[in-house]
């Protein structure tokens, strides 16, 4: 059901409960004061201020005056509960049934995996083909190339120990690709851990992307955090922190502000499907829905959580069929196709911000990798299950065929561009490891706007200390 | 919140270590000043500091040289041999846990007694709390993933620092190690130093509201007159734990050296 209808039978039949003000379009003349306060104070310069009844007391006595019918939208007015056969619940709006009956969660064919591309990248149905022009295609494909080169020798680097830690994005680059160029650059985009390729395609140099790795002294966050925890303000990327599901609310809240700034800006949450199971992901889904906020959740299913299998994190039917208990808009996606991502997140976009309203993605994909460079995945699934989708199912390989068929792409082109993004990235690889390290002050600075003495103290005590005994610490890597 | 990342050069270094080193016994217990010349070939460097093995116990019976985490799979294989009520579930921990505690358990015990759960600790800690509500076991495991480093012993680095008082300052020195925090073994530490009249104490968490705090508070209040020097605490700094300046961060044993020579001076 569509939503406007849909928030026109939630009217509430009692005052005082129910959603609020009715919906803005940017541009549009003011319905009415946009805040419940200044809307309660309307009340009272023009109406009698009846306080709302306790939802405890029965029967619903006493006069609260006529139901205003020409402004049926005005919460603050008292209806007298209708003495037709419906339920009157403040909780739900439904019919009455008299037969007893469960219902069923749909899991065998569940919600339908939306897709532009087959699997050979040929467009199913032409009408869905988004008709992007040729150097539009052609930036998803090096973008999404360009990430995988840079996964393949940062993976490298961390094997042989030049860099402690790594996660790689196989198989899901097209998740990130297709959602990143549906955005304006300004929206802001909260992830998780493996999105570098929205980065990437909003043109992050690859310089920045490896001094964070490394920790040297380009590195934005000045070497405090692990690899891939990236971050960049100039390009709206909010900087990634390691605890699962914490930027769920957090990109809730900042939707909130973006649409009381009428700043016609949507926020993107990117999280996993195990990420879905945390408690964040419950409060932020219906935060965002209650607080109409134009946000899009994009899930990223990508078949398991560490080792952690789908069947094991839930029993319903994937993440999308939770949307509508939050009263969000949802669709499920075949995240394998760039395509069907970015015309998925196009949509959203444009609705989210038109209607302040929260949608809800999940891009059905698959984690080629192993989870991080702590993980080895032969321990739980096995080489065939992986070489399957890596052969068969794989956002680059279907969009470079897509390209191949219209002419856009060759072998030569493609021999070419292998050639010189691997050149890019060795590189910025090779200057990456030859910078030094930020200097060891900024282990103190930034914890507070201005250091406390104690702090202040720490730090000295450190530079005393060094000076006697800086032989036993790397100090030559370091920035003096 | 779980989280994500590690170092896994140095899980792979422990993987090494468990095949020969051995974890320090817990028992809080005087010094045992490791010779040279016999000890030399069985020390293990790893990160910050060096590894001693223990010296095989007596009182116990026969005994097995494990790693920590070997021990702890061995505890659990126990518990859930002698109780058929205990459970052990969390996350990943079906193929044997992100840092190898319940290897083999799922196919010794049953899928019902091992088990993962959804992606949710508050979910993993109430669940467990109505398993015990029914007078069953319950085993939860609380994944730091690769997030967090294989927790250093910081016992390791006081034994270093005694042997390093010992070499260079002829201070003597009883290493003590607490194994529990509430409650925590007073009379121990109090013993200690009514004998000595000086106490540092040293964990990686950050100083202000830290455990040492708590120590140093409770022994002044105990033993104000035993004490012949402030009490020294050598902790992380009041900062989130850094990534690349980590060797700077950590208590090692240079900074726990320098406290004790100050405090032997004072």
């Amino acid at each position: 059901m569509d939503n406007p209808s849909l928030r026109e039978l939630q009217q509430p039949l009692l005052a005082g409960v129910g959603c609020g003000p009715p919906l803005q379009k940017p541009g549009e003349p003011q319905l009415g004061p946009p805040f419940r306060e200044t809307a309660f104070a309307e009340s009272l310069r023009g109406w009698q201020f009846l306080p709302p009844p306790v939802p405890s007391v029965s029967a619903g006595l006493g006069e609260l005056g006529p139901p205003d019918l020409e402004h049926p939208q005005r919460q603050e007015q008292q209806h007298f509960p209708s003495l037709d056969d419906k339920p009157q619940f403040p909780g739900a709006s439904a019919e009455f049934i008299d037969k007893l009956e469960f219902i069923q969660p749909n899991v065998i064919s569940g919600i339908p995996v939306y897709r532009v591309m087959d699997r050979q990248g040929q467009i199913i149905n032409p009408s869905e083909d988004p008709h992007l022009p040729q150097e539009k295609v052609l930036k998803f494909y090096k973008s999404m190339t360009l990430l995988n080169t840079m996964d393949r020798i940062l993976y490298e680097s961390q094997r042989q120990g030049r860099i402690s830690f790594y996660m790689t994005n196989y198989g899901e680059e097209g998740t990130h690709v297709g959602s990143a160029a549906a955005l304006d650059n300004t929206d802001l985009v909260f992830g998780q851990y493996r999105e570098a390729g929205v980065l990437m395609y909003r043109d992050y140099p690859l310089e920045l992307f490896m001094a964070q790795c490394y920790g040297n002294v380009s590195d934005p966050g000045k070497g405090r955090q692990m690899p891939v925890h990236y971050g960049c303000k100039d390009r709206h990327f909010v900087t990634i922190s390691s605890p699962l599901a914490t930027q769920i609310p957090q990109a809730v809240g900042a939707a909130y502000a973006a649409k009381r700034a009428n700043a016609n800006r949507v926020v993107i949450c990117y999280f996993g499907e195990g990420a879905a199971s945390e408690g964040d992901a419950h409060a932020g889904f219906n935060f965002a829905a209650t607080l109409e906020c134009p946000i899009i959740f994009f899930c990223r299913n990508n078949g398991y959580a560490i080792s952690t299998p789908t069947s094991e994190q839930y029993r319903g039917d994937g993440i999308a069929a939770r949307g509508p208990g939050y009263g969000i808009m949802s669709i499920r996606v075949d995240g394998n196709d760039v395509f069907a991502v970015y015309n998925a997140t196009k949509e959203a976009r444009r609705r989210a911000v038109a209607e302040n309203q929260p949608f809800l993605i999940e891009a059905m994909t698959y984690r080629i990798g192993h989870h991080s460079t702590s993980d080895d995945s032969s321990a739980y699934r096995s080489v065939d299950e992986v070489n399957y989708w890596d052969k068969q199912d794989h956002p680059i390989s279907r969009l470079r065929h897509y390209l191949q068929s219209r002419g856009w792409w060759d072998d030569e082109q493609e021999k070419a561009w292998r050639k010189q993004s691997r050149k890019k990235v060795m590189e910025a690889f090779e200057q990456a490891e030859r910078k030094p390290k930020p200097n060891p002050n900024l282990l103190f600075s930034d914890v507070y706007q201005e250091m406390p003495t104690q702090l202040r103290k720490q730090q000295e005590a450190l530079a005393r200390h060094l000076q006697t005994y800086g032989e036993h610490y790397p100090l030559d890597h370091f920035e003096k | 919140m779980a989280a994500i990342a590690a170092t896994a050069g140095r899980l792979l270094r422990l993987r090494a270590a468990g095949a020969e080193g051995q974890w320090c016994r817990l028992r809080g217990a005087g010094l045992q000043a490791a010779s040279a010349a016999g000890d030399a070939a069985q020390r293990r460097h790893v990160a910050h500091f060096t590894f001693q093995p223990d010296p095989e116990p007596q009182e116990y019976g026969q005994t097995q040289k494990m790693n920590l985490f070997q021990a702890i799979t061995s505890a659990l294989d126990n518990s859930l041999a002698k109780d058929p009520t205990a459970v052990i579930f969390g996350e990943d921990v079906a193929f044997g846990g992100v840092f190898r505690c319940t290897v083999g358990l799922r196919d010794k015990y049953g899928k019902d007694r091992v088990f993962n759960t959804p992606l949710c600790e508050q979910g993993i800690v109430g669940f467990g709390i109505g398993i015990a509500v029914t007078g069953a076991t319950a085993i939860a495991e609380i994944q730091f993933a690769d997030y967090i480093f294989p927790a250093f012993d910081q016992v390791h680095v006081i034994r270093e620092v005694a042997s390093m008082a010992q070499e260079k300052l002829g201070v003597s020195c009883e290493v003590i190690d607490l194994r529990t925090i509430l409650p925590w073994d007073v009379d121990t530490v109090c013993k200690s130093v009514i004998k000595t009249g000086r106490l540092l104490i040293s964990h990686e968490a950050p100083l202000t509201g830290g455990f040492a705090s708590e120590i140093s508070s409770t022994v002044q209040e105990e033993c104000f007159l035993n004490l012949e020097a402030p009490i020294s605490r050598v902790c992380g700094y009041d900062t989130p734990f850094p990534h690349i300046f980590e060797p700077f961060y950590i208590p090692d044993k240079w900074k726990c050296y320098d406290a004790l020579r100050k405090m032997i001076n004072y």
